[in-house]
Formats: structure tokens, C-alpha cells, sequence
């Protein structure tokens, strides 16, 4: 075991004092002077509709409106992460209720605000489709007709004239074969409807066209640098370049992936260009929030496991359709990630996967916190735990006999990482005291166990990559200079640590802020749950980088061999000389003297730079066999003792226990965070949040009153986080992501819970209390018929 | 516009307000206080608590002009001189991430601690349950709260 200073300590925040004081700034607090002017977006009132004619001579009208501007000032200007499949302002239609087709620039928000309302815009209503599997018949009206000519990442397959923009296939071994050697096969369908990040911070965007032709945004972002590259690209037909684009990213206040790529974002920096020299801020609003930025896409699975008698897997057929909505650009890589890991955490010799991205005319889906894998896992870990009990077998146990071991091949064949995925079993069987049944007091309710195992892997290009700067001040303290996002998790903390402990100084003399593309090296987008892991390597090199060039001058200037020293205490020692001791803060910025009266080095400042080198997306199209598209898998299990109202059907979580194996804990404390924190967002999902659309695509509820997110009162009566702790080899210090992780066991798990409890298998998400007494109410009823 | 008072933070402030300005509004745009978030515009979420008077509103939800003489105290007020012990708690829990909701949730949890301050955990939970909070659960939020009543109880700084 190491002895580390500061790695696996639970040190508080270094941001922790600035948020709890006031003292800090998100994007929608900073001050732009008078000249600050508001945006104010009209959206589409149709799902799906051609524009006829857009008439804002009123809204001109308006004291202190100056500007409305719309398609025409933007003609398909198109742009997206991974697909360019979208634009700055709906051009000829829109593709779903609420898409911007205008916004009017005024003096002050209430007069933007007002004359927005006044923006007549005339729709011939158009088809529609709102639902997946409407969208893949033969027949259904095309949302995208030129999705051929549209530019796409290399590892997308759009169909021509179809409604799917990508589609993703797995073949591995022979499913046909598989099945023919299977005792028992179940086959059935999982529905999981949309969700909403619901990051408690609205997305707010300011961008400041300057005189000189500079454009500056501040925005709510986790993707500072992708921003400013998707910027540059969309608006390249003004001549803007990346040289004159700069993202400045303040705090923020959430993400969950709501903040990564572009989508409003977009608007703040088109129309600045439009009105240079003065600040144009958009603020979006709890509604525009909910519906135009990206939501989490629906899902109908069907799903075939086929199995021996002895629990032993020997198929797996898994149809994912997604439900993507009207722009695809970022969440078509989410159909891709699933598409490649939808075998879940299993060793399976025969599998074939087919995960399809789907055009509907409902708000864009996109990256949320788990990335598609929560999808899945709904019906795979709701499916384990149907074949165990019709087999008689104990489903810890068949999870057991099937479950994913380092070296056992993926479904495109590439290795599994160290995990420690067994230990994670145990632990949470023996936490949850596994087939111990429990009977509640009352004797109107029951008391069920769910179980659920969980993978998931970073989803992004192979030539993500991270970078840092660390630089030294007077009294050694540091500033590191990288470009992720503390979006809440903890990674401004996490990357002093790392430093710290390569360079011997307490995490608390440490700075790292939130970035500025200009001031900041490159960083991909914080997303994945990759950052740690990433940009840690990054931060690691940078202050070996940093070591170095400390034992060189040291070297030079002392005449020590550099192999005996060492820093420690914000000192160079020497293993060979007790009582050299040198306080860094005597030379990192001011060099050392010598006997000639001269200095010898300078500023200490280290650069480190970390890309996956071995990954690639090269496989073969029809079975995504050959390449190495995931870096690794972070791998966990969950449980759960919940009690149910046999009549009404409330739940209330009496225990939850979740083990993730984390690689190496740098900092447990915020892993503990991370476990608390997403399973209460994962069980949200289930027991409360369901987006509701009408028969126009119009969402139904956008706010907080009728979208319901958990309360401090709804916590579950006991939460136990476990961290694991088998090293990923190529992580910094051992740490493997576990940001999305904690969310993703907690649908599955509950589904099985309520039937171990009831008797009654819920196929479709959310498990709210009212499905369950009508489930029962059903069941009981057939019964007594039957009986 | 109508001239106006407030005692904000300990301070005596005049200003004009329009009869539509919210308080919200007011208090951000022209008085420089930031640390009353918006997050819904209409109540639910709880980051814009301010305490009127002493007892915590939803800014978003009140009109400027309605508060015209009254004492508002802010997060920027709550540790003006020095973090209070329910401040340092939350430090030295981690109980925050993002912190957008921080300054919601400790003016709740200020004013549960100055009327009552050796709570349960029930009467915890019932103080931040109109307090939205994305992140964390709760339980390292809660957790803070109780060991500020137990350990500070009525001789600390809250």
C-alpha cells in the first residue's frame, strides 16, 4: 500500500468554501454593464410544420426592442457534435414544439419578453410522428429527406430515406446456435419514456461580438473547448475561425450531460455577430430548459436471453429503438455507446445487438447522465432476474455464474479490464442480508429485495484527449491550468490532489478554476465520467513534468544526484543527506543562486498532455467486430429493501446499498458524493419523474410543480455507498470514472424489488405508486377468478 | 418607479423600483446580491430564499415594492463576519456539489437552526423540503444540519 499524502484522503472541496459563502459566480451572476441586451427566443407551437411567413412588425414596435432575427439571417447555418444535422433557427420547418424560429434582441428582458409574444408566425401544419416505432414503418412521413448528405462522425451508418440516422450492430459468436442450445429462452419488451437533466441551474449563454471582431462566450458548459470548435464551425460562413472564438465557463450549477455539446448555447453566439459590439445575454427559462435543450431519449427494447439449466447464459439478442427526437447530433452517440455494451456486465459467447437511432418529431435527445446505459439496464437486469426465478436459481447466484471477469471478451471482442465486479456482488448480497425475507409490522404492506449489476464504459472518440498546465507561485502554492468542469463532482478537488501529491504541497495551497479557452489548454468535453481518469493523467504528467525540471536545478545547482531526491512538505530532500532540506518556495519562481552571485532557473511551470492511444473506432460496419472503441468499464452491483402499501402502492425505501468499483478512491469523500448523490437521481427516475407529452408533441410538463423531483423528505431511511477498489492500470493513481455509474442500478432494481415484494413484474418505466396498485389490484383479481 | 428602503444585510438601502420589479430581480440587478439564484421563476425550487424579516421567502414569488422598510438578510449577510458554524458544516461535509442550491438551503436551514436549534432529523427534512438540490441526495446536506444543531446547538454562530 502507498503512502500517499493526499490521494484517498476525503479532503474537503477546494471550491467548497466559495459556494458556501455566496462568494461564487455562476454565468447568469456576472455583471455586462448598460449595454447588456436580452434575447428572447420565440419557439415553434408545432411538432411538425412548414413556416409560411414570420411577421414581427409589432414586436419592432416595442420600446427598447431593436432587433428580431430568424432563419433568413442564418440561411442553413448547420452544425452538431457528431452530426451536422441541425441549425441556429429553424429553416423551412420545424421539427418539434418549442424549436427556435426567432428572437428578439431588446434593451431590457421584459421588453424582449413582450414583444416576443407579438411574433406572429404562420404554420402549414406538416405529418408528424411522435413515437419510435411509427417512424421506423415504411410509410412514415421523413423528418430529415436530405439526412444523406449530411456530414457525420466516421462510425455512424444513416439509411437514406428511412427515419434512422444511425444503427448500430453487434454480432458475435452465433446467436441462431446459441438459442438452439438453450434450456429455457425468455423474450419480452422494456419501455423507458423520456427524462429531464433537471440540473437545478437553467442554461444560460452571453456572447459579446467586440468591435474588433473577437467573439466571447460565457456560458453554463461542460464543454468549453467543444463549444468554442462548434462555434467556429457554425458560424465559419461569417469568416469567424477558432482564433477568434473564446468560451469562458464560469461555475455551474449541474450538468448531468445537459451541458455538454451546443444546443442553446448556439443562439448567444450567432446573434452577437449579429449585434457587435454589445453583449447579447439568453437566458433560458425552467420551460425552454425542459424541452429545448436536450432530453434523454426514450427507449422500447425487446429483449431474448437464452439459458442452460444451470443458469449458464448461452444467447443474447437485444433490438434497442431509440426514440432520438428531431435532431440527432449528439444523441445518436448514444445509441452507438449502448449499441457496443447493451450485453451488459456478462461473459456471453453468442450475441447480437441491433441499437437504432430514430428521428420523431419530439425535443432532441441527448447525453444524460449515464448515457443510455440506464436504458438498458432497465430491461436486462428486470430479465436476469425472471430467468433466475424461473429456473429455480438464485439470481445473485446466476449473476454470479455469468458475470464479466478481466481478460473475458466484450461483445465486439476486445478484453475486460481488471474489475473488481465479484467483490462488488458479495459485498452488496452481504449488506443487504440476500434471502433474508423481511416482513413489515403493518400487515397492509410488504417488504421486497432488488437486485441489479451495472456497467458502463466512456463513451467518446478515440482522440479524446486532456491537457494541463501547473504553474508554481512565490510561496509555492499552485495553479493548475486544465479545461474540465467541476459540474459538482468534485473535479477541481480531485486534480489538486493529484498534483499535490506529485509535487509535495497540501491540497488546500492549490488552485484550479473553472477555464477560459484562451488562458486553459485543451480539454474535450467533461463528460463520460472520463475526466478523472483523463484529465487526471494529464495533471499527473504535469507535475512529473513540473518534478523534473525541479531535480534538474537542484542537480545543477546543488550537485545532488537527482535519483536521491525527493519532495515532500513543500521541500526537496535528499534520501542520501538527512539534513538537506530546500523549502520549494526559495526558488520556483525566482530561481536559485550560486557561488558566483548568478541564478540558475526560473519559473517552474509543468505541461502534461494525455490522449487514449489505444482506442479506435475501425470495426466492420455489419458486426462491430475489430476496433477498440471503449477505453474501459467501470463495473459495480446495487440492492435495495423496499416496502410496499399493498392497496395504494407507495413505496418507501427502507435500505439501499451500491458498490462501484472506482479503481482507486482519490478522493472518498466525493466518491461517496457521487453514490449518494446519483442513486437518489436514479431512483428518481423511477419512483417519480415521468415526461408527459400531449397529441401535438407539446410537452405537458415543464416545470417543477408537475415534473416531480425528489425532496429531502423522500431520501431513503439508510444509504450505503461501498467503494471497490481493483486499479485500472492506466489511470491516474488507479482511478477509473464513477461520476454516471451510481444512477444506473436503480430502475432494475426497484422493478425487481416490487415483484419479490407483489408478485407483479412492471415492464414500463416509471414504477410510480399508482402503476403498482393496479398491477396488484390486477393480479389479485385474476386470482380470485382463477381461483 | 417608487423610491423605496431596505435594510439589507445590516444596511440601510434606497432605490427605485418599478410596481412589477420582483424582489428577485431587485436584489440581483440592483442591489449586486448574487447569491439569490433563480432556478424555476415560480416557487418550486427554493434558490432564491432570502429571510424577510426573518423568516424565509421565495424571492421570485414576492414583489419588490411590497418589502419597502423591511429586513432582508442574504447568504452574502448570513457570513459577512466570518462563516457561521452551519457554513463551516457544509464545508467540512462536502455536503455540496454544484452549489447552485447552497444559498437556498442554508437560508432554510438558518432559520430552522435560529428558531429550533437542536432539530431531528424530521424537523430537518421538513425545513429543506422546499429546497430542490440535483446533486447530492440530501444526505450529506442533512447530515451538516444536525451536527451544526447538536454541536452548536443555542451557543453557536448560526
Amino acid at each position: 500500500m502507498e503512502n500517499y499524502r493526499n490521494i484517498g484522503k476525503p479532503e474537503v472541496r477546494i471550491d467548497g468554501r466559495e459556494k458556501v459563502s455566496g462568494a461564487a459566480i455562476y454565468t447568469a451572476d456576472l455583471d455586462f454593464g448598460p449595454n447588456l441586451l436580452h434575447a428572447h427566443v420565440v419557439g415553434s407551437t408545432e411538432a411538425s410544420a412548414e413556416i409560411v411567413s414570420i411577421d414581427f412588425e409589432e414586436a419592432l414596435k416595442v420600446d427598447g426592442v431593436l432587433h428580431v432575427f430568424t432563419a433568413r439571417d442564418f440561411p442553413n447555418y448547420q452544425f452538431g457534435l457528431y452530426m451536422k444535422d441541425r441549425y441556429i433557427f429553424a429553416q423551412d420547418k420545424v421539427r418539434f414544439h418549442g424549436e427556435q424560429v426567432a428572437a428578439v434582441v431588446a434593451r431590457c428582458p421584459k421588453a424582449a419578453k413582450k414583444a416576443a409574444e407579438l411574433v406572429k408566425v404562420t404554420y402549414k401544419k406538416l405529418p408528424q410522428v411522435l413515437d419510435q416505432m411509427e417512424a421506423l414503418k415504411e410509410d412514415a412521413v421523413l423528418i430529415h429527406p436530405d439526412l444523406e448528405n449530411y456530414e457525420h462522425v466516421p462510425w455512424f451508418f444513416p439509411k437514406a430515406k428511412t427515419n434512422i440516422a444511425h444503427w448500430r450492430k453487434v454480432r458475435k459468436g452465433n446467436t441462431e446456435q446459441g438459442f438452439a442450445q438453450a434450456d429455457f429462452i425468455l423474450e419480452d419488451s422494456y419501455h423507458v419514456p423520456r427524462y429531464a437533466h433537471c440540473a437545478i441551474e437553467p442554461h444560460c449563454a452571453i456572447g459579446k461580438f467586440d468591435l474588433s471582431g473577437r467573439l466571447t462566450v460565457w456560458a453554463t458548459s461542460q464543454s468549453p473547448h467543444t463549444q468554442r470548435h462548434i462555434f467556429a464551425e457554425a458560424l465559419a460562413p461569417l469568416g469567424i475561425t477558432h482564433h477568434d472564438v473564446r468560451v469562458i465557463a464560469p461555475h455551474v450549477g449541474g450538468g448531468f450531460g445537459g451541458k455538454a455539446g451546443v444546443t442553446m448555447e448556439i443562439l448567444a453566439a450567432a446573434l452577437a455577430t449579429k449585434c457587435k459590439g454589445d453583449p447579447v445575454k439568453v437566458q433560458w427559462s425552467r420551460e425552454q430548459d425542459f424541452y429545448n435543450t436536450y432530453q434523454r431519449l426514450g427507449v422500447v427494447t425487446n429483449l431474448k436471453i437464452g439459458v442452460k439449466n444451470n443458469g449458464k447464459i448461452t444467447a443474447l439478442h437485444h433490438r434497442i429503438n431509440w426514440d432520438a427526437g428531431a435532431y440527432v447530433e449528439y444523441g445518436a452517440n448514444v445509441v452507438n455507446a449502448v449499441g457496443l455494451s447493451a450485453i451488459g456486465p456478462y461473459n456471453i459467447d453468442n450475441v447480437s445487438i441491433d441499437s437504432v437511432c430514430i428521428y420523431t418529431n419530439l425535443p432532441p435527445g441527448g447525453a444524460y447522465r449515464g448515457f443510455g446505459y440506464s436504458e438498458f439496464l432497465f430491461g436486462l437486469e428486470s430479465h436476469i432476474t425472471r430467468i433466475a426465478k424461473h429456473l429455480g436459481i438464485d439470481e445473485v447466484e446466476m449473476r454470479k455464474i455469468n458475470g464479466i471477469k478481466e481478460g473475458d471478451t466484450t461483445a465486439y471482442s476486445a478484453r475486460m479490464n481488471p474489475s473488481g465486479l465479484h467483490e462488488a456482488i458479495e459485498k452488496v448480497a452481504n449488506e443487504i442480508e440476500w434471502g433474508k425475507k423481511e416482513t413489515s409490522k403493518d400487515p397492509n404492506k410488504v417488504i421486497g429485495k432488488g437486485f441489479s449489476l451495472f456497467w458502463k464504459a466512456p463513451a467518446m472518440p478515440p482522440n479524446a484527449s486532456s491537457s494541463a498546465f501547473i504553474k508554481f507561485n512565490e510561496d509555492a502554492s499552485l495553479n493548475i491550468l486544465v479545461s474540465g468542469m467541476d459540474i459538482g463532482q468534485g473535479y477541481l478537488t480531485v486534480m489538486a490532489q493529484i498534483a499535490g501529491e506529485i509535487l509535495g504541497i497540501p491540497t488546500h495551497k492549490i488552485r484550479t478554476e473553472n477555464p477560459d479557452t484562451d488562458r486553459n489548454p485543451y480539454e474535450w468535453q467533461t463528460v463520460a465520467s472520463h475526466i478523472t481518469w483523463s484529465c487526471g493523467n494529464a495533471v499527473k504528467k504535469a507535475a512529473i513534468d513540473a518534478r523534473e525540471q525541479i531535480f534538474d536545478l537542484v542537480e545543477r545547482t546543488h550537485h545532488l544526484h537527482r535519483e536521491t531526491l525527493y519532495l515532500e512538505d513543500e521541500k526537496v530532500k535528499c534520501t542520501q543527506s538527512a539534513s538537506f532540506e530546500l523549502p520549494l518556495s526559495d526558488f520556483v519562481i525566482n530561481g536559485i543562486q550560486v557561488e558566483d552571485g548568478t541564478f540558475k532557473g526560473g519559473p517552474i511551470i509543468g505541461r502534461g498532455v494525455f490522449m487514449p492511444e489505444f482506442s479506435s473506432t475501425n470495426a466492420d460496419p455489419e458486426t462491430s467486430q475489430g476496433g477498440h472503441p471503449n477505453v474501459h468499464y467501470t463495473v459495480g452491483a446495487g440492492a435495495i429493501t423496499l416496502e410496499i402499501d399493498k392497496e395504494t402502492g407507495k413505496m418507501r425505501i427502507l435500505k439501499v446499498v451500491e458498490a462501484v468499483d472506482v479503481g482507486k478512491a482519490l478522493n472518498p469523500s466525493l466518491v461517496e458524493g457521487q453514490l449518494t448523490g446519483g442513486l437518489m437521481q436514479g431512483l428518481a427516475t423511477v419512483m417519480f419523474e415521468d415526461m408527459r407529452y400531449d397529441a401535438n408533441g407539446r410537452l405537458l410538463n415543464p416545470n417543477f410543480t408537475d415534473y416531480k423531483l425528489p425532496t429531502a423528505k423522500d431520501i431513503p431511511d439508510e444509504v450505503i455507498p461501498i467503494i471497490i477498489e481493483v486499479p485500472q492500470p492506466d489511470g491516474p493513481f488507479g482511478a477509473r470514472g464513477v461520476g454516471e455509474h451510481t444512477m444506473l442500478p436503480a430502475a432494475p432494481m426497484v422493478a425487481n424489488a416490487v415483484e419479490d415484494a407483489l408478485g407483479v413484474r412492471i415492464r414500463e418505466m416509471p414504477i410510480t405508486a399508482e402503476k403498482i396498485a393496479l398491477a396488484y389490484k390486477a393480479k389479485m383479481e385474476q386470482s380470485s377468478k382463477d381461483g | 418607479m417608487k423610491k423605496i428602503t431596505y435594510v439589507i444585510n445590516g444596511e440601510a438601502r434606497h432605490l427605485h423600483v418599478e410596481p412589477n420589479d420582483v424582489l428577485l430581480d431587485v436584489l440581483r440587478d440592483k442591489l449586486g446580491l448574487k447569491s439569490p439564484k433563480c432556478g424555476c421563476d415560480r416557487g418550486d425550487c427554493g434558490a432564491c430564499a432570502v429571510l424577510l424579516d426573518g423568516k424565509s421567502v421565495r424571492s421570485c414569488l414576492i414583489l419588490a415594492i411590497e418589502c419597502d422598510g423591511m429586513a432582508i438578510e442574504t447568504v452574502e449577510g448570513i457570513g459577512q463576519d466570518g462563516l457561521s458554524a452551519l457554513q463551516e458544516k457544509f464545508i467540512a461535509l462536502n455536503s455540496f456539489q454544484c452549489g447552485f442550491c447552497a444559498p437556498g438551503v442554508t437560508i432554510s436551514a438558518t432559520e430552522l437552526l435560529r428558531n429550533n436549534p437542536r432539530p431531528t432529523l424530521d424537523d430537518v427534512k421538513e425545513a429543506l423540503s422546499g429546497n430542490l438540490c440535483r446533486c447530492t441526495g440530501y444526505t450529506p446536506i442533512i447530515e451538516a444540519v444536525l451536527q451544526a444543531g447538536n454541536e452548536g446547538g443555542e451557543h453557536g454562530k448560526l
